[in-house]
Parts: structure tokens; sequence; C-alpha cells
């Protein structure tokens, strides 16, 4: 079973309504940096980049973070997959929007926050997603978000935004099997 | 999942996709180490024991400092201060270091299969750092690294593996991860250390003693130094000898492709094996070969400590 929760017409108005939160919050467009945590939140952050881009008339930047190492689930899985982490210049009194698809447990933003503060200490770190589904278990809570979503722990959702094409939209599936532990994405 | 082994033992039995998900791993690694703060806490709270039976400074160091760079706790142990001194075996050695709560044991020993044997009866992930003449895996998998970091691919690279083949792991390591990566591997020296049976070691290996053969098409030379001291017998008549037939020199070196990559695993011995001015020109990539061993050995402790959890699991 799959249901559409957002359309692609819809997504695009989502980011639309996103970047323009991120930029009333941030009219200093100069200190702002957008890093998109791999791997859904990245190609979100490229979107909402763009997005900024044409709101204040000059290009954004924007990274990509890996978690990995950084999970508290490490010692109970194989090895994941590490993907590139690229911080686009120094972050050091910027202000930080961490970017992600779905907003779960919050146990990967908890580890994006210990990985980001490797590459320095920045003024302000704000998180942007673009599905909150619930189901925290730790006290972190977004400043931007696309649409909240009500969801089974048995659920699953799915950001698909690859290239901004028709195929895009936001998914709710009912995954097999009920008793599996939700997965930190 | 790619990676689920508990060990790191050789890189004959790894399947080219086992050695490609190493390679992508130690190149987010390499990374790291490029950072301001070049230290990450995948492995915190881990106790790694390097286990040196045989002396080594460069892999030991590399293998304590990969170790340190993934926040787990470094005991190095060598023979020579040792209770192996005192006649205590390999096993005894190996249970007490366990006993200890080791969680990783990094293994060099003269004897070829001696990490395998600790495999069998430990709990602790055993990673190969050198077993006799048998198999060097990390340092294959350097080699492959930086050769494909450098070119961009290994599949249909011509490699030239110059010098003592026959006392050497890291010429038997090289030979599995380059052909199953689809490498075409030249062996050369001469015939005592190169003996024509390499040739049914994998497809694609063939044997020549005819050096000008060998460096003609070579996109990659990887010299070898002369291992004296695994040599049971004089195996050719002297350095001088050995430096005139098969030394990389300058005059051999106008015969060689100009975008040939030159690598060697160390220590180099100049002006036999390798000309001084050939060790520190444009085409050698020797001590970028030292910076990516630790992004491999990074990588090889991250993914074998993963490999228990799935039999956890399982």
């Amino acid at each position: 079973m799959s249901s559409l929760l957002l359309d692609s017409a819809a997504l695009q108005r989502t980011f639309a309504r996103m970047a323009h939160e991120i930029a009333e919050a941030n009219p200093d467009v100069g200190s702002l940096v957008l890093v998109g945590i791999q791997r859904g939140g990245v190609p979100v952050a490229r979107r909402l980049a763009f997005e900024l881009g044409q709101v204040f008339g000059r290009p954004v930047p924007c990274g990509t973070l890996d978690v990995t190492f950084y999970r508290d689930d490490l010692n109970q899985r194989t090895a994941p997959t590490v993907n590139p982490t690229e911080i686009p210049g120094d972050i050091q009194g910027k202000t930080v929007v961490l970017v992600d698809d779905v907003f779960f447990t919050g146990r990967t933003i908890r580890a994006a926050m210990d990985a980001l503060h490797e590459f320095g200490r920045p003024s302000r770190v704000q998180l942007a997603v673009v599905i909150d589904r619930g189901h925290r278990q730790l006290p972190i809570r977004p400043d931007v978000v696309g649409k909240e979503v009500a969801t089974l722990l048995s659920q699953s959702v799915q950001v698909r935004c690859s290239q901004g094409g028709v195929d895009d939209g936001v998914f709710l599936r009912d995954t097999a099997t009920l008793s599996s532990a939700p997965s930190v994405s | 999942m790619i990676w689920n082994r508990k060990h790191l033992l050789d890189l004959q039995s790894l399947s080219a996709e086992e050695i490609i998900h190493v390679l992508d791993t130690a190149r987010e690694f390499k990374a790291v180490g490029e950072r301001s703060i070049k230290k990450v806490p995948a492995l915190r709270g881990k106790t790694v024991i390097n286990l040196f039976v045989e002396p080594s400074t460069r892999t030991r160091i590399s293998f304590e400092l990969a170790a340190l760079r993934l926040s787990a706790d470094v005991i190095n142990f060598s023979a020579e201060a040792s209770s192996l001194k005192k006649g205590e075996t390999l096993k005894d050695t190996a249970r007490n270091l366990e006993a200890l709560n080791a969680d990783i044991i990094i293994l060099r020993h003269g004897a070829s299969g001696a990490p395998h044997f600790l495999a069998r009866f430990l709990g602790a992930h055993v990673l190969n750092a050198g077993d006799g003449a048998h198999e060097h895996p990390t340092q294959g998998l350097l080699d492959v690294f930086t050769i494909r970091e450098k070119k961009g691919r290994v599949d249909g690279l011509n490699v030239t593996i110059l010098g003592d083949i026959l006392y050497s792991r890291v010429a038997r390591s090289n030979i599995w991860a380059l052909t199953k990566l689809g490498a075409k591997v030249t062996l050369c020296g001469p015939p005592t250390l190169v003996p024509k049976s390499f040739e049914s070691f994998a497809p694609n290996v063939r044997v020549t003693w005819n050096i000008d053969e060998a460096l003609r098409d070579a996109d990659v030379i990887n010299l070898l130094r002369i291992q004296h001291e695994r040599q049971k017998a004089s195996m050719f008549p002297s350095t001088g000898e050995y430096a005139a037939l098969f030394g990389l020199n300058t005059a051999r070196m106008t015969k060689v492709k100009s975008d040939a990559l030159i690598m060697h695993p160390g220590p180099i011995n100049r002006g036999v094996e390798i000309a001084s001015s050939i060790a520190d020109g444009p085409q050698s990539v020797i001590l970028e070969q030292v910076t990516n061993g630790l992004a491999v050995r990074m990588a090889a402790l991250y993914l074998v400590n993963g490999g228990a959890s799935l039999q956890v699991a399982g």
C-alpha cells in the first residue's frame, strides 16, 4: 500500500514556502549556509538552495554532511555505507541550516549536530525538514517544516525530488514487517 | 549489505564488489584525514591491539594512527619485549589479549596463515597485517586505491610488479586485488625470484624475465624490495648486479610511458630497485601510498567492526 501525500506541484510549492521561511528568519544572506544530511537531505538542500538563490538574487552555499560515524547505533548493525561530506567554506560564526527529508526519531539530527561541530562553531544551527512524521525519541524540534504527517511506526515516508521532474512527490507506505524497529532516517 | 565479514584475512577470498566497497569507504576516510579535526567517533570505546610478532614500523604506525583516528584505544604488542620470548604460544598470547576484552587484533606474523589460525578460535575481529610470504591485504588495498584514484580505474590497466615476487606477500595481495578488478598483471625479476608458476595464480597474470618487455606497456610499475630477511639462500649474485639488471634507473625510465605511476610499498633501497631521482620524481606516488594506507586501514577497521553484529542479530 502506498499513498500520495504531496504531488510534484504541491512539493514544489512546499519548497518555495520553506525557502521563504528560511529567508525571513535569516535576512543576512552572507552568513547563511545550507547543509543537506546524507542521503535524503542532500537533494532537498539543493532544491532549497536554488529557491533561496531566487529569493535573494545571489547563490546560497550548499553542502553535504554524512553522520554515519556519529550514530548511536553503530554497534547494533553492520557498518553503514559512508557518503561524502562537503562543507562549503568555514562555518565559524555562520548560520547553518541542516536539511533533511523526513524528521522522525531525532537521532539523525543529534548525530548531525555532533558531526557539524567538528567543522567549526556556527553562531546558530537551524533545522529544515520536508516531512515531520512524529515519533520523536529526543528533545529536538525543527524550525521549518514542509508538512506534518501523522504516521504509524510500521509505515515509511519517502520524499522523491531527484531532478525536480514529474516523478517528484511524497509517499506514505506500509512496510512489510510490522515488528521491525524503526530505521533512523 | 555489501560487507558482513568479521575478519580481514586475505584478498584472495574477497569479491570485486567487496574490494570496491572498501575502496569507496576509504575515500571518505581520506577526506576525514584532510579536515582540521581528523578524528571520528566510529570505534569509540573499542580496544584495538597491534600484535606484531614480526617487526614492523610503518605498518604498525599506520594501523595505530588509523585506530586512534577512529577513537579506539590502542595497545602495541611487539615480540621482542613480550611473553612470546619466554616461550608462550601465539594461541595463548592471543587468548590473553582477548581476556583483556580486546575487540580487534591486528596480527603481523612470519608464518603464513597465522591470522587465519587466530580467527578460528578468537571472538575478536582479526586483521592480517602481513603473514609470511602469504598476504598483506591492506597493502594490496592501498595500492589499488592509489591506482584507482590516480588513473580513475583499475580495469584494463597494465600493471607490472617488479622485483622479489617469490617472497613477497605484497605481490600476492596485489595480484589478487588487481586481477579481480580487471587489471592485467606482469611479474618481472630474476628467474630465481619470479617462478613461471605464478601464471597459474589467476587469469591475466604473465611472467617475464625481460625487463624491457615488462616496462614497455606498463600503466603502473610497482617496485618491490629484495627481502633479504626471508631468503633462505642467495637468490642472485649481488645487489649491484640486481640493480644493473632489474633496477629502475634513469635509462630505463626513458622507455616507460610518460604517465605511468611509479609505486613502492617501502622501505625503498635507493640505488638498488629504484634510482633516487625516480623515487623523488613526478611519476612517483610512493608517499601518497603512505597517506592512502592510513585511509584504507581506517576503512578496514570500520568495516570489520560492523561485521560481527550481523552474527549477533542473525
